[in-house]
């Protein structure tokens, strides 16, 4: 019923635009649709159901304070290696709201971020199928010039199963900013810019545990900071959390942190930025016994950059480890300038890039078995053990050495913990090093080409899983061995393309899984309309987007996709 | 129950195919409030206020986007004197590779405003599918191109809309 009148508030609202007048429309389609064989060499399976499809459309419609909009949803059933959360169709989204400069108010669905998101971060990734928005009513208040204050209550969305289904217990929350430049007329002009916020969420979730006493109330707060003074940059946010026993912590009821410091400098030519981060027990849901990507209320960044050569990005990916990690990132950007010897005609961009993390410091506490604390272990912000989670050094070399011809070379070091931050079946750490060179050229009748050359050679273990070195009597790849990619992309036209890629692991130390993987593509784009087929094996590998990540297994067959935004 | 929510569900879909029909081109930018990378705020709706703008949705992990924008780089003080076109290049990296975006901006020289769309508000309500997607927005703030992906040449039809917006 809710459902019903919601959306006849919408439809009114439509047709009162057509009335009187226009209003505005914006929204996107996208579908895909996915047949797939059988491939016993790299281990595709056919689905029962052989076809597969995804569709999403999106409509937002604004009328001068009023706006709305929806969502209609359909996995028929989802594609391979989609999230089994969404299955059916129907209505996905709906909202409704009203702003003007002083009030803005959301009924209905919405998305929200407080601060850097370490205490509320409601988002989506439809790539990824991830979804964890919320239902209930969102009010945000501009009292004065620079300060913003927000409220939230409602439920999370845990699934779609022809609809939107709720996680089981209830968020709640507000933030407040604060621009001190904006609101001091007579800080306008002065290069220090200060901006201040703090932001506290809270959930409650009924306890149901027969042994337990669990906390039904848990609280998230915290308050951030950002500098800048001309080309200095500091941004810093501190969340600290109660009490929250949950699958993903065993339930203990040690409390949590979260606390991320950037600092950076730039200016034209050059740039700098480095983050330090350290969590302790900061997964936090609307649900306890909810476990991987399912309703997550706050949202802790992996410190990495994320790779876009496909080797990079989808073998040996890295995720925050929630219940506990210290990282750092650290990223020097420079341009030799044009004209100079080195940097040629049209400058030369060189991008170093360097991110680790490790396993936190803890000191167990002696009597957790037969007090009743619940407290496992005491840590603080930072303190670091010797534990290596991850390491990524990673440079490339961007040069454009004519008008139409342009490379970039790229090397990567990865060292993953597979215990960890486990991405395949195997034990231990698995070390790569990738080169990737990209050529781009351009011809005179405004086609072009490019092409991606990518070798990944892993390290060597022993029968003991221990490293040793590659030519070692014995010694074998790791994990699938050594892989290398081909792509050559022919753009005919500014409508058509072509591609063709081939992955190959020459290297898997099985010889008979030493497979090629070769992948056709056609698309066409014509403003913003996009059709797209391919065809061929793909690899199984991590899909990641902003650090979440979901194993995508291998297939063998047909994908047709078309997105279209208005 | 069901028979009724379909019925207007579809009468919703023809009430908005009625209303492009009627607005046709003149689609204007939603209003979402960004901040640019010195943390200032800024309504989008009010982007094309000093003249005709280009907006592009862009992140650092996307190649595409920064093939496209690194091209347009050198073309961009001729586009400005001819046109007195702003370009906007709406970052929508979220909080795991924001810090990396004055970073590459100013590294690479960037001379664009660059806004931040952390949570793909603003990515949302001009329903933008995937990065990179390129809008070109007339003085009085109406949309008139939009381009979805980009292949090099590109740049040239985004010229010619130009020339076009120019002649009108």
């Amino acid at each position: 019923m809710k459902k019903l009148l919601s959306l006849s508030f919408l439809i009114i609202g439509f047709f009162a635009h057509s009335q009187l007048d226009r209003g505005n429309f914006t929204g996107n389609i996208e579908s895909i649709f996915q047949y797939l064989n059988k491939d016993s060499i790299i281990g595709a399976t056919q689905p029962t159901s052989k076809g597969l499809l995804n569709s999403y459309m999106n409509v937002y419609y604004t009328h001068g304070n009023f706006r709305g909009g929806l969502r209609f949803e359909s996995y028929l059933p989802r594609i391979q290696g989609y999230p089994t959360a969404f299955d059916g169709t129907g209505l996905g989204m709906r909202y409704v709201g009203y702003g003007n400069k002083f009030i803005d108010v959301t009924a209905g669905n919405f998305y929200e971020q407080f601060g850097s998101g370490l205490a509320l971060r409601a988002y989506e990734d439809r790539a990824l199928g991830y979804d964890n928005m919320l239902d209930g009513i969102r009010v945000k208040l501009t009292p004065y010039r620079g300060i913003t204050i927000k409220g939230v209550y409602g439920l999370q969305r845990l699934a779609f199963r022809s609809g939107i289904q709720h996680s089981n217990g209830t968020v709640r929350g507000g933030d407040a900013e604060f621009n001190i430049n904006d609101i001091f007329q007579s800080l306008q002009e002065k290069q220090l810019k200060v901006v201040v916020g703090g932001s506290f969420v809270s959930k409650f979730q009924e306890d149901t545990d027969e042994t337990l006493i669990l906390p039904q109330n848990v609280a998230t707060y915290g308050g951030r900071l950002g500098l800048r003074y001309k080309g200095f940059t500091l941004d810093g946010e501190y969340v600290t959390k109660g009490q929250d026993p949950s699958v993903d912590n065993n339930f203990i009821y040690n409390t949590g942190f979260a606390t991320v410091v950037n600092a950076g400098y730039s200016r034209k030519g050059l740039g700098i930025m480095l983050s330090a981060k350290s969590v302790d027990n900061m997964s936090f849901r609307s649900d306890r016994t909810k476990i991987m990507q399912d309703v997550l209320i706050n949202y802790l960044p992996a410190l990495t950059k994320t790779h876009t050569y496909n080797l990079v990005s989808s073998l040996y990916p890295y995720a925050t480890q929630p219940t506990g990690e210290i990282a750092f990132q650290g990223e020097i950007v420079y341009t030799i300038p044009k004209g100079t010897k080195l940097g040629g005609k049209y400058g030369t961009t060189l991008n170093l890039n360097a991110s680790t993390a490790f396993r936190p410091k803890r000191t167990p506490n002696p009597t957790f078995e037969t007090d009743s604390s619940g407290v496992a272990y005491t840590t603080r912000p930072f303190a670091m053990s010797d534990s290596l989670y991850w390491l990524d050094v990673n440079a490339s070399i961007s040069k454009k050495f004519t008008k139409n011809f342009n490379m970039i070379f790229s090397y990567y070091h990865i060292v993953l913990n597979n215990n960890v931050g486990a991405v395949t079946k195997q034990e231990g750490n698995i070390k790569s090093n990738t080169f990737v060179l990209e050529l781009g050229y351009k011809f005179k009748n405004r086609s072009s080409l490019r092409t991606e050359m990518q070798m990944m050679f892993v390290n060597r273990i022993n029968d003991n899983n221990d490293h040793v070195r590659w030519n070692a009597p014995g010694a074998k790849a790791t994990d699938n061995g050594d892989w290398a990619t081909l792509m050559v992309e022919y753009t005919i036209n500014s409508n058509w393309m072509v591609s063709i890629m081939d992955q190959y692991n020459f290297g898997h130390y099985d010889k008979s899984k030493r497979a090629h993987h070769p992948y056709f593509t056609v698309g066409y784009v014509t403003g913003p309309t996009r059709v797209m087929a391919s065809y061929g094996r793909q690899r199984a590998g991590m899909f990641c987007v902003g650090g979440v990540c979901r194993y995508v297994p291998a297939s063998n067959g047909l994908t047709l996709s078309v997105t279209h935004s208005f | 129950m069901k028979r009724i929510l379909f019925t207007l569900i579809a009468i919703s879909i023809l009430s908005i195919s009625f209303g492009q029909e009627h607005s046709g081109k003149d689609k204007s930018i939603p209003s979402v409030v960004l901040k640019d990378m010195n943390g200032k705020t800024i309504n989008t709706a009010e982007l094309a206020a000093n003249g005709p703008v280009i907006i592009s949705f862009w992140a650092t992990w996307c190649a595409p986007c920064k093939r496209e924008l690194n091209t347009i780089q050198d073309l961009y003080t001729d586009w400005q004197e001819e046109f007195g076109v702003t370009l906007v290049a709406v970052s929508i990296d979220d909080e795991k590779t924001k810090n990396g975006v004055p970073t590459y901006v100013n590294g690479r020289g960037w001379e664009y405003i660059v806004l931040m769309d952390p949570n793909s508000d603003f990515r949302r309500a001009m329903g933008v599918n995937n990065v990179p997607h390129t809008f070109l927005i007339n003085k009085e703030g109406t949309i008139v191109y939009s381009h979805n992906n980009y292949a090099p040449g590109d740049e040239e039809l985004l010229y010619k809309e130009m020339l076009k917006l120019k002649s009108n």
